[in-house]
């Protein structure tokens, strides 16, 4: 069975470590802040400027002053801080921040990334996704394996303007938790119930497969 | 002691003149400077050029003054959430550069510092690259980016003194602090404004010598753009 998005989110989830600074996309990355595993300590970061962030406030509670990248009104956690939008982008640039999840339309097997724009549709713009890709180290891209069309997402070029080179580590789709290695998409844990041959088939670049691939604990 | 305090609004836009270049803070519709925007609104100067994280939705924000097509060109890095705004940039008529958001956060600041120029990782090997100098340090490539020039900066922060001296509320903070002193002439306008002396230096967010003009606001409707809550258990 193909994964929900919450599941998508759940086994990205096992990815957080204790003591981790984590900075999420907007999208499936959000809902990452449901499953994170009891008893680590992990401060989430918006880069409009805070870390630390916390739950939606109650009804009634809602702070205009107060939100998250995607426009939304958080609270905050004991611990957390405000700052300005270069002091932000500062610890994202400077490789403070140590994992970033962010969702793609396409990636591809060299681990260039596109998600910011479709040629000859309205450009929203990238908003602080160039930065993001450019200095982490750490980038695990969520996503739907294939597009509406059913059509790979994962290829050996790009075919849409990137966002960033070369920089993906890791992808977790709703068929496969994939790392982006020198010699292509390395295949580490198939979605239950499905086979190597089925994400072979939605898998337009270099799929590596080597020995049994386990399945996810979702 | 330095005073900095202008009476009104009308007063703190005195120069403004068509085709400018204007900073303007805010992230989505938090911590914008909503009596300049008014103010703006009002004195219909146009061919505006508008730096600015976003562009605000159809009727509030930098939506106001795009209703009345007084902006030229926008310099933003996300501009959604706004149909006019679409219509304008479809049809041509008005003009937009993105910019990844550390690197417009950083050419503010850069203004502000009096650097000309930085080289930043952000964008290289995207379209956003094209006709920049790139240089490779420590076997990575960059991009060169050069500082805004502009003519107003738009500030908004909670509280502020007849000195000039901010201090910013929450994420309304975002922009605000990189854009004072990065332009000409830097207006901010604030919630509160008290006498010099009454904040606590030891909690100033940005110093007076960033701000030429300040007045506190008449009204702040401080809209939420996404209201999101949880129930309680």
């Amino acid at each position: 069975m193909s994964l929900s998005k919450e599941q998508i989110a759940k086994r990205i989830a096992q990815e957080v470590k204790d003591g981790y600074y984590v900075n999420l996309g907007i999208g499936i990355p959000t809902l990452v802040v449901n499953y994170v595993p009891d008893g680590i300590d992990v401060e989430f970061q918006s880069e409009n400027g805070v870390l630390g962030m916390g739950p939606f406030p109650y009804e009634g509670e809602e702070d205009a002053d107060i939100i998250n990248a995607g426009k939304q009104t958080i609270t905050t956690l004991p611990g957390a801080s405000f700052f300005d939008s270069a002091t932000s982008f500062g610890m994202i640039r400077g490789q403070h921040v140590d994992l970033t999840i962010l969702g793609a339309m396409e990636v591809a097997e060299n681990g260039d990334i596109a998600n910011w724009k479709i040629p000859g549709k309205m450009v929203k713009g990238m908003g602080g996704a160039m930065d993001l890709v450019a200095s982490a180290e750490n980038i695990i891209v969520a996503m739907m394996h294939t597009n509406r069309a059913g059509e790979s997402k994962l290829l050996k070029r790009c075919t849409l303007p990137l966002t960033g080179v070369n920089c993906i580590t890791k992808v977790v789709s709703n068929l496969a938790v994939i790392e982006i290695t020198d010699k292509g998409f390395k295949l580490l844990e198939r979605a239950p119930g499905v086979s190597v041959e089925e994400i072979q088939k939605a898998t337009e670049g270099t799929l590596i497969v080597e020995g049994e691939i386990p399945e996810m604990n979702v | 002691m330095i005073n900095r305090t202008v009476a009104s609004v009308k007063e703190a836009l005195t120069g403004l003149e068509d085709g400018m270049t204007l900073m303007v803070g805010g992230f989505g519709l938090s911590g914008i400077p909503e009596n300049s925007i008014a103010q703006l609104v009002k004195l219909g100067v146009t061919d505006l050029t508008c730096i600015s994280n976003n562009a605000g939705v159809d009727d509030f924000g930098l939506g106001l003054l795009l209703q009345g097509k007084q902006i030229k060109k926008m310099i933003s890095s996300y501009v959604g959430e706004n149909d006019e705004f679409e219509r304008q940039m479809l049809s041509g008529e008005l003009d937009v550069e993105l910019v990844p958001q550390g690197t417009l956060a950083e050419r503010c600041r850069a203004a502000q510092a009096g650097i000309p120029a930085f080289y930043t990782p952000a964008g290289y090997g995207t379209e956003v690259a094209e006709g920049k100098e790139e240089r490779d340090f420590n076997g990575k490539p960059h991009i060169l980016e050069q500082a805004f020039k502009a003519d107003f900066a738009f500030i908004k922060a909670w509280k502020g003194d007849t000195a000039g001296n901010l201090i910013f509320k929450g994420t309304a903070r975002n922009f605000n602090p990189v854009m004072c002193g990065a332009a000409t002439i830097t207006v901010a306008e604030v919630e509160e404004l008290v006498p010099a002396g009454e904040l606590d230096p030891n909690q100033i967010h940005i110093s007076g010598i960033f701000v030429k003009r300040i007045f506190q606001g008449e009204k702040y409707e401080k809209r939420i753009e996404q209201r999101t809550t949880r129930v309680r258990s």
